[in-house]
């Protein structure tokens, strides 16, 4: 690994000036994008770390809803009372990645900038409506998670962008969201699948809202809006959860790599959106953390 | 001959190891943590093919790189003489020379081509990247089936396979034919009440071992060789190097490095030889040390197997007959430890008529290497598997036939000699009457259970003890510690001598500080090191009460040793006392320092055998299986420190459950391997297993002083079946194919 020359700015301009040189990487918490660089898969003319920047740290209210700085530790949200009682499947699959000592480092910028099909928090964060706010030369924009990753490993950031911020809704009034994920060990793992589902549930239990994203089954974590639509008016009887099974297997493109066949992800797909979804409206009906 | 009822003062206590707390700060010097003034750093470039020959290697570029000091390629090594090599499994000092450095042909991914040395490991790289080297790609096969197809590339067109009768015209990949073939098999299986059988597959496994391998090499000025290195055996590297380098054994002299596991795959050499010619072409110290990716595609694995069976049993569940064919992988060279696992496969049953024919292939893969009970997993989870469904077939507790069917003392061996104090009915016996046998089941859990064992070993050993002046104690062996033996070593020297463990001290030595040992594998060191270091003791205690004799003037056999004591008996010494230290303080005047270093090779080793009980859930939608609750009982002779005993324990039911549910080595159809790093080749991590349990069964060893037989290896044989029986009962169908990931018990056919 040829020394990358680091810098830590603490104000954004810095940092985006900084950024904007050719061949230079934004560092989070490292733990994709130093591994990547020892192994020899990146060569990083510069790297810009965002953790002494306070907008890209730490947990804030935004009215009811949050604002996250993108290169907060994972283990910040757990710590986040509010966080985990409004969006505890964007919580739980935060707290998936790596290990203890990964996810003291590991933040949600990284995981959505790295942008492997099967990072964890997306689909999650897509699933719950999260925003990215992106920074860069020619200012901010926000805009929807899913419209970050381009394929494995390529963003639609513009050279010189960065996100800043990922913000999170307000939880709806009876809505709740579930994030699981396929892996044949406990931890220290990737997922073979992973499903986000936040619906929401009105007092009759009728669903008025449904969004199911899923990773490692695309190029890219994949918003199934027909997944989502054939769960909305329905109580999530046998035939709309069956709808929804058809809607993500006409949707997803699973591949065959030495971590599964892309028969065993489509019939994953299936299985843990069909838990993903009863979970969520476990949590929608008042019955689950 | 039972020996009497010993009881111990140290045997059987657990005192904190000696090696723990450097380990634990950080302190102990491991392979990459040993350095020289004006060290090299090197680097090894390896093929990335899975089979090519090598035309050319222009090295002119990297060669002018700044920095580079030495580039070596099979062409600086010379050819070394075909040798038979000794150890856990065959090997050939030819093959090992040419594993380490590749000649003519590159025989698997990651086969080391050339070699580098520079002033920091990133030119060493950078001149990687230099070096061309001009390959003709050959198809590969890295498969058993691949290997043996009749259109099979040839690794090797010298290879005849050894052990046919009349020996074949023509060059194939089978590297070894064993066949045993008692009484009528086929004749029994047809008449038999029951017959459970099938084909069997597993993939090669890696040892899995955290620390990679790692040496420094330097050339004196007088043309004698240094190497330190870690590995399970100094004297090992000694011997292999001056075999593949042509050097007289006393130039070279290897110091052991603190080891950071080994589970028989640091049994064998890869970097030092190469680190040698690098530090001899540069003229300066050089380390070699390999990445984990290194460590995956160019050293260890254990053999994949593919094995068909078939076991048949009368309606009361007595065994009538077996039949078994398997091929192991051997990877690029001979040697897969198919001798043991033919001999092993049913040594833990009477079975009166067996055919049992195993063959080694060689492959586009690694050179495989010793694992834990070299051979014995793979054919032990065949025949557990099928003893398992042979107590479903005949209704039949599956301990209980085992139990009806299990060798005891007296009962024929492997090798035809009568078995000796073993212990297989006493752990099945045990395992009945546990806890965990008889607890009930969670709903949609099922409970497997399988048994196993290991020939163990004995060797040749060599240990000094010698008295500080202050009389503390200084045990040196020449056997490096890769489970805690020089607590154990520490501790048989207490006993012996009577005095407190804590005076004890235990170093491993170098090859020119102590004679030779054979090295830490086949379950042998504390046996067999311990044999001497017990011997070198009693001889220390003959000394201290021969000096005693002649401070009070009395003949030498007058004087008793007890309580680390010289206990006068005759005339006017009786009641006196010289305690240990009391005589090493006078000794240097009195005779001469007190020492001695002896030299065995013990017979009377014994067999070790085990039985695991597995309690699992099954996801049944998505193939993922749950290990929740693990028993672990083996016959231990007498555990010398319980605590490690315990942790051999553990730990063989901790990678065998791994080998059960996930590791693999996975191959593209490039026959490159496409999981070299811990991230895909998936040993368990804690929080997939439970607390093992394990039960020492304690059936002293008559032949060693302390009733030591050895344990390393024996628990890594019952749990693939011990997993695998779980599973079956769980899916309902008989799990034959390793690893059971989520996806090979969902969805994976029975081929
Ligand atoms: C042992 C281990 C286990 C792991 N397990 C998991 C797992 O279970 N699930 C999972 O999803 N991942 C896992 N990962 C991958 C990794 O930890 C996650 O992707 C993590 O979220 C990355 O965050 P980071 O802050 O460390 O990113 P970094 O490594 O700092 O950055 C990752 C990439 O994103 C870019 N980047 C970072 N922040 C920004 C930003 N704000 N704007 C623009 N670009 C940015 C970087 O330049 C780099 O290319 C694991 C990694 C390791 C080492």
């Amino acid at each position: 690994m040829p020394p990358s020359p680091y810098s830590a700015p603490d104000n954004l301009g810095e940092a985006l000036g900084l950024a904007a040189a050719p061949g230079a990487r934004v560092l989070a918490g490292g733990t994709d994008l130093l591994i990547q660089t020892r192994a020899g898969r990146l060569a990083p003319t510069a790297m810009v770390d965002l953790k002494r920047i306070d907008r890209a740290m730490g947990i804030r209210p935004a009215g009811q809803g949050f604002v996250i700085g993108a290169a907060t530790p994972c283990t910040a949200l757990r710590d986040d009372a509010a966080l985990v009682a409004a969006w505890p499947g964007v919580v739980e699959a935060a707290s998936l990645i790596g290990s203890v000592q990964v996810r003291n480092r590991a933040s949600l910028g990284g995981n959505l900038c790295n942008a492997s099909p099967a990072a964890d928090s997306v689909p999650a964060l897509i699933a719950a409506g999260a925003t990215a706010v992106v920074a860069g030369p020619g200012g901010e924009r926000e805009v929807p998670v899913e419209a970050i990753p381009a394929g494995p490993g390529r963003t639609t950031l513009a050279p010189g962008e960065l996100v800043i911020e990922l913000r999170l809704p307000p939880r709806p009034p009876g809505g709740g969201d579930a994030y699981l994920r396929l892996t044949p060990r406990t931890e220290m793992d990737i997922a073979v699948v992973g499903v986000g589902a936040a619906l929401v549930l009105d007092g009759s239990g009728r669903c008025t809202a449904a969004r199911i994203a899923l990773g490692a089954v695309a190029p890219t974590a994949l918003l199934v809006e027909a997944a989502g639509a054939a769960l909305v008016g329905t109580k999530l009887e046998e035939g709309a959860i069956a709808a929804m099974l058809a809607a993500i297997d006409a949707a997803i493109s699973p591949i065959d790599d030495q971590r599964a066949s892309a028969a065993y992800r489509r019939r994953i797909a299936g299985v843990l959106a069909t838990r993903a979804v009863a979970r969520a409206a476990a949590r929608a009906r008042g019955e689950q953390a | 001959m039972n020996p009497p009822e010993q009881s111990f003062r140290v045997v059987g206590t657990r005192p904190v190891r000696p090696d723990g707390a450097d380990k634990v700060t950080g302190r102990a010097l491991y392979g990459t943590d040993f350095a020289l003034a004006g060290m090299l750093h090197g680097a090894v470039l390896r093929s990335p093919h899975a089979h090519a020959r090598i035309r050319g290697i222009d090295a002119s570029r990297a060669l002018a790189l700044p920095g580079v000091k030495a580039v070596v390629t099979g062409a600086d090594f010379p050819e070394a003489a075909s040798v038979a090599i000794a150890g856990e499994s065959a090997a050939n000092l030819r093959d090992i020379a040419r594993n380490v450095m590749a000649r003519d042909k590159a025989l698997y991914e990651g086969h080391a081509v050339a070699a580098v040395a520079a002033t920091s490991p990133a030119i060493a790289r950078a001149a990687l990247a230099l070096i061309a080297v001009d390959y003709e790609v050959l198809p590969h096969a890295t498969s058993i089936a691949a290997a043996i197809a009749p259109d099979a590339p040839l690794l090797h067109d010298d290879l005849f396979t050894p052990g046919l009768k009349p020996r074949p015209e023509t060059p194939s990949n089978l590297a070894l034919h064993v066949a045993i073939d008692t009484g009528d098999a086929a004749a029994a299986l047809a008449g038999a009440a029951a017959v459970a059988g099938g084909h069997y597959t597993t993939q090669p496994v890696h040892q899995g071992y955290i620390e990679p391998h790692a040496c420094v090499a330097q050339w004196n000025a007088d043309g004698q060789a240094q190497i330190w290195a870690s590995s399970q055996g100094a004297f090992m590297i000694r011997s292999l190097v001056a075999g593949a380098l042509g050097l007289k054994q006393a130039d070279i002299r290897v110091t052991p490095l603190e080891i950071g596991g080994g589970f028989g795959g640091k049994t064998t050499v890869y970097l030092e030889p190469v680190a040698l010619q690098l530090a001899r072409q540069a003229g300066r110290p050089v380390r070699l040390e390999m990445s984990r990716s290194e460590v995956f595609r160019a050293t260890g694995p254990a053999p994949g197997a593919v094995i068909d069976i078939r076991l048949g049993a009368d309606k009361d569940g007595m065994l009538v007959g077996a039949e078994m064919t398997f091929h192991y992988t051997a990877g690029a060279f001979p040697g897969a430890a198919a001798h043991p696992a033919a001999l092993l496969a049913l040594a833990g049953y009477k079975v009166p008529n067996r055919k049992i024919t195993g063959w080694e292939v060689v492959c586009n893969l690694p050179s495989s290497a010793a694992y834990r009970a070299p051979g014995a997993p793979q054919v032990a989870f065949a025949v557990e598997s099928c003893l398992d469904e042979l107590a479903l077939q005949l209704g039949i507790d599956p301990i209980e036939l085992r139990l009806k069917n299990a060798v005891g003392p007296g009962d024929t061996g492997p090798m035809g000699l009568p078995h000796g104090q073993i212990g297989l009915i006493e752990c099945l016996e045990a395992a009945r009457a546990h806890p965990h046998y008889s607890a009930p089941l969670a709903p949609g859990e099922t409970r497997g259970v399988a048994a196993g064992g290991w020939a163990n070993y004995g060797g040749p050993s060599t240990a000094a003890v010698a008295l500080a002046e202050d009389g503390s104690v200084l045990v040196t062996t020449g056997s490096p510690d890769i489970g805690g033996s020089r607590a154990a070593m520490a501790m048989m020297a207490a006993e012996t001598l009577g005095v407190p463990y804590e005076t004890v001290r235990v170093t491993i030595a170098d090859t020119a500080s102590i004679g030779f040992s054979f090295l830490t594998g086949g379950s042998r060191t504390t046996f067999a090191t311990g044999h001497a270091v017990i011997a070198a003791a009693n001889q220390v205690i003959a000394t201290a009460r021969a000096r005693a004799a002649q401070i009070w003037g009395v003949a030498a056999d007058t004087v008793a040793w007890r309580d680390g004591a010289a206990h006068g008996t005759a005339g006017d010494s009786a009641g006196k006392v010289l305690t240990l230290a009391e005589i090493a303080g006078k000794a240097a005047n009195a005779g001469g320092p007190i020492s001695a270093e002896v030299g065995v090779n013990p017979a009377g080793w014994l067999p070790g055998f085990g039985v695991h009980i597995c309690d699992c859930a099954l996801d049944a939608e998505t193939g993922q299986v749950k290990v929740t609750r693990y028993t672990a009982i083996q016959d231990v002779g007498r555990a010398i420190h319980p605590a490690y005993v315990e942790g051999q324990l553990q730990g063989g039911a901790a990678q065998g459950i791994g080998w059960a549910l996930n590791e693999a080595y996975v191959y593209g159809a490039d026959g490159r391997m496409e999981n070299p790093g811990f991230l895909d080749y998936r040993v368990p991590v804690a929080s997939d297993l439970p607390m093992i349990d394990t039960v020492l069964v304690d059936k002293p060893n008559p032949d060693h002083p302390y009733g030591v037989k050895g344990v390393g290896e024996t628990p890594i044989v019952p749990p693939l079946a011990a997993v695998a029986n779980a599973v079956s009962r769980a899916a309902g169908r008989r799990q034959r194919h390793l690893p059971m990931s989520p996806e090979q018990v969902l969805l994976g056919g029975d081929a």
